[in-house]
């Protein structure tokens, strides 16, 4: 069977372990997560967690049955087959002598990345976009020569009016 | 409104949830409880001796009365000897809910004495788990608790409870009622897939029921047997669900898989609809999936949704209980022709019975089985795992619901003997027969103990065979007879044991004193009786699905 990313959008009870119990979901079946991301909602006691994660049809239809048994799980939706809007941020920092450091400029102006933090031999940029976008702008930097680079994992939300 | 301790708070709560018995061993982290249950004139406190006993108890009750099982248990060791009860509870879906004492709360993380992360140890093997940190949590923990083990498919839940919570003080407040957002089982079947299976069901030529534990879960045998017996479709009753429909009936065709009918083996191969009802499609069932039922269309009645299409594309999922889809399709079904395959069922089902061959004047433990039936018709059974299980589910012909109690999916060795006891205190006017395998019975053999004590009638029945039978017999037909470390010749003589624990033990190893020795103990109720019957030692389970092979390759036996 063929093998699909999908985006699954799940809001939890913000209580302790549910990110082991998700996390245990798919260890235990031998699944992949590709990206995690878990931060809190508008309210305190529930948190999102946007996890990215592929399969063949059958798995993403047992990884959505699994996560809807877990008791402190609310809500899932597959955003894969849904209207959505997704964003990752990554921090990258730069290797850049002071003459390189315009070309590098130049490439975050076209990306519309951002400087955060400037040293004597390294820049740190913040970039935010989508999968393809992020591919695009560290493709044209790694020739400069990246020394770390840090990523949120994926987050995502569906287009439109609310539920 | 009075303070008590969070102990305390726990007893009150499990009042409130009718608990009658708790199955328990008491160590440093769980002391206040059990402190506590001391002077609990409602509960009863069944002290065990060894913590896997404690679950398995509970569990055993659970199932022959169809309450949720408690079990109490101390931090650390305690804690993880239960976890293999609590994964052989959560297996076959039995309601339980399994206390733990844990360390102080600001011990916990810290490696003290008997600490263990029970949350995170049990994670996998429970339906949900609760951590209660401060006394005021106690009763909607235990509310929450009772709910999720005992509502939509049933589970163990594990209740991790700290020593300061235990001793600090709360007002006793039990919630009126639970409600857990991410929780909402759903019951009803959709009416359209409802509709759909009854057109299936009456455009069948050859179709099945295939039952399951399910069906004794939701308590829907009624249900199932006016289904059966409106449609006239031959049956089939797994494991897990036997006595969900009368075996003895004759739209039986018994139990499917590995060691099951070759008449309800062939019936699935040769069947075009399949309608399972809490059933899950197992691999012990189906045999290799690509040659499984490839004729068929697949009805699958189910409460938990990632049950259905886990192992076998189904055509019609019914998402519900049991029991309330089964009434509504009881509505709506009439009678269906299907003369030429019920010829054909029952044909096999004459031509292929369960069959063994004497051998000598040896005791064939199909035999014993068949003499433990003749005396004990209507007896509980309780089977532990082994070759010894596939025979007393061959060979009793079961006719009740939670007449057969035994650990199906995790096929936990030593289940059996403690789970006999909640059986027989949940179910004190039923005749308990535990058979079990010399194997099986050695594991859990201290459990003789609280038996005796608590004069109970429980008939223990060991099929001797002085061996792991079934892994010796899977090594006599794939390993080339090389037969590793299942040379049980040194067990010890189990009658004079039982005597040594104070029970009533027996040794019968000739033909002619089985029977007796069976009659004899029907009249022992003062305790529990052992009667260890030497059987003989080559003896196989057959029929035989081998792994990998299709239901239609069942070997019948060895020529």
């Amino acid at each position: 069977m063929v093998e699909e990313r999908h985006i699954f959008s799940v809001l939890v009870e913000n209580r302790f372990g549910v990110l082991a119990r998700i996390a245990g979901l798919f260890s235990g079946r031998g699944y992949n997560i590709d990206s995690l991301n878990v931060a809190e909602t508008d309210d305190p006691a529930v948190s999102h967690m946007t996890i990215v994660t592929h399969g063949d049809a059958q798995i993403i239809e047992q990884i959505y049955k699994h996560l809807n048994k877990l008791i402190d799980v609310i809500k899932v939706t597959d955003l894969t087959t849904e209207n959505h809007v997704e964003r990752e941020l990554v921090l990258i920092k730069m290797n850049a002598s002071p003459n390189r450091r315009g070309e590098i400029l130049q490439i975050m102006e076209i990306f519309r990345a951002r400087t955060v933090d400037v040293s004597p031999a390294t820049l740190t940029i913040e970039v935010t976009g989508d999968e393809g976008k992020l591919k695009a702008v560290i493709d044209m930097l790694r020739p400069y020569g990246i020394q770390e680079l840090v990523r949120t994992g994926k987050i995502a939300i569906m287009r439109g009016a609310a539920k | 409104m009075e303070q008590m301790r969070g102990a305390n708070l726990l007893i009150e709560s499990l009042k409130r949830e009718g608990v009658e018995y708790i199955f328990g061993l008491n160590g440093g982290a769980a002391m206040p409880i059990f402190d506590a249950l001391y002077d609990a004139a409602d509960i009863k406190l069944i002290p065990m001796r060894h913590e896997q006993g404690t679950v398995h108890a509970a569990d055993g009750y659970a199932r022959a009365t169809g309450n949720v099982g408690v079990v109490l248990a101390t931090s650390g060791p305690g804690a993880t000897n239960l976890v293999t009860g609590i994964a052989t509870a959560y297996m076959d879906s039995i309601p339980m809910v399994a206390i733990t004492g844990q360390v102080f709360t600001h011990l916990m993380g810290n490696d003290a004495f008997q600490e263990c992360d029970v949350i995170g140890v049990t994670r996998p093997v429970c339906k949900h788990s609760f951590l209660i940190k401060t006394s005021d949590e106690v009763a909607d923990i235990v509310a929450e608790a009772f709910h999720i083990a005992s509502t939509g498919r049933p589970g163990p839940v594990v209740v991790d409870f700290a020593k300061d919570a235990q001793i600090s003080e709360s007002i006793f407040r039990y919630p009126e009622s639970v409600n857990i957002r991410g929780y909402k089982p759903s019951v009803d079947g959709h009416p359209r897939q409802i509709a759909k299976a009854v057109e299936l069901i009456h455009d069948a030529k050859r179709p099945i029921i295939y039952a399951g534990g399910g069906v004794v879960l939701s308590e829907a045998t009624d249900e199932l047997r006016e289904f059966t017996i409106k449609t006239g479709i031959p049956i089939t009753v797994t494991l897990m669900g036997l006595g969900a429909f009368p075996e003895t009936h004759p739209l039986s065709m018994e139990m499917p898989g590995m060691h099951g009918s070759c008449c309800a083996n062939y019936a699935f191969t040769d069947s075009d609809l399949i309608v399972a009802v809490g059933a899950r499609f197992d691999d012990r069932v189906t045999g290799d999936l690509n040659k499984f039922a490839p004729k068929a269309k697949k009805i699958h009645i189910d409460i938990d949704p990632s049950c259905i299409g886990k192992n076998v594309p189904i055509d019609v999922p019914i998402v519900g209980d049991a029991k309330r889809i089964l009434a509504k399709m009881n509505e709506l079904v009439h009678h269906v022709d299907i003369e030429p395959w019920r010829r054909q069922t029952d044909e096999w089902k004459e031509k292929y019975p369960f069959e063994y061959q004497q051998r000598g004047d040896k005791i064939m433990p199909q035999f014993v089985i068949e003499q433990i039936y003749d005396v004990f018709p209507d007896a509980v059974v309780v089977g532990d795992v082994g070759q010894h299980q596939m025979w007393a589910a061959q060979y009793f012909k079961f006719t009740q619901p939670r007449q057969w109690l035994n650990s199906g999916g995790l096929g936990t060795m030593g289940f059996s003997l403690p789970a006999a006891i909640g059986a027989q205190l949940g179910c004190p006017d039923k005749t308990i027969v535990n058979i079990n395998g010399d194997g099986s019975y050695i594991m859990t053999i201290q459990e003789l103990v609280p038996a005796v004590t608590l004069k109970l009638p429980i008939k223990i029945f060991i099929i001797n065979n002085m061996y792991l039978g079934m892994v010796r017999q899977w090594q006599e037909l794939f390993h080339q007879k090389r037969y590793s470390a299942v040379d049980y010749h040194d067990n010890p003589d189990f009658a004079l044991l039982a005597q040594a624990f104070g029970a009533t033990g027996l040794r019968v190893d000739r033909i002619e004193d089985v029977r007796p020795a069976l009659e004899k103990s029907k009249h022992i109720n003062e305790g529990p009786v052992v009667i260890d019957f030497i059987v003989d030692e080559d003896e196989n389970v057959f029929p035989m699905v081998p792994a990998g092979a299709g239901l239609g390759d069942v070997i019948r036996g060895l020529a």
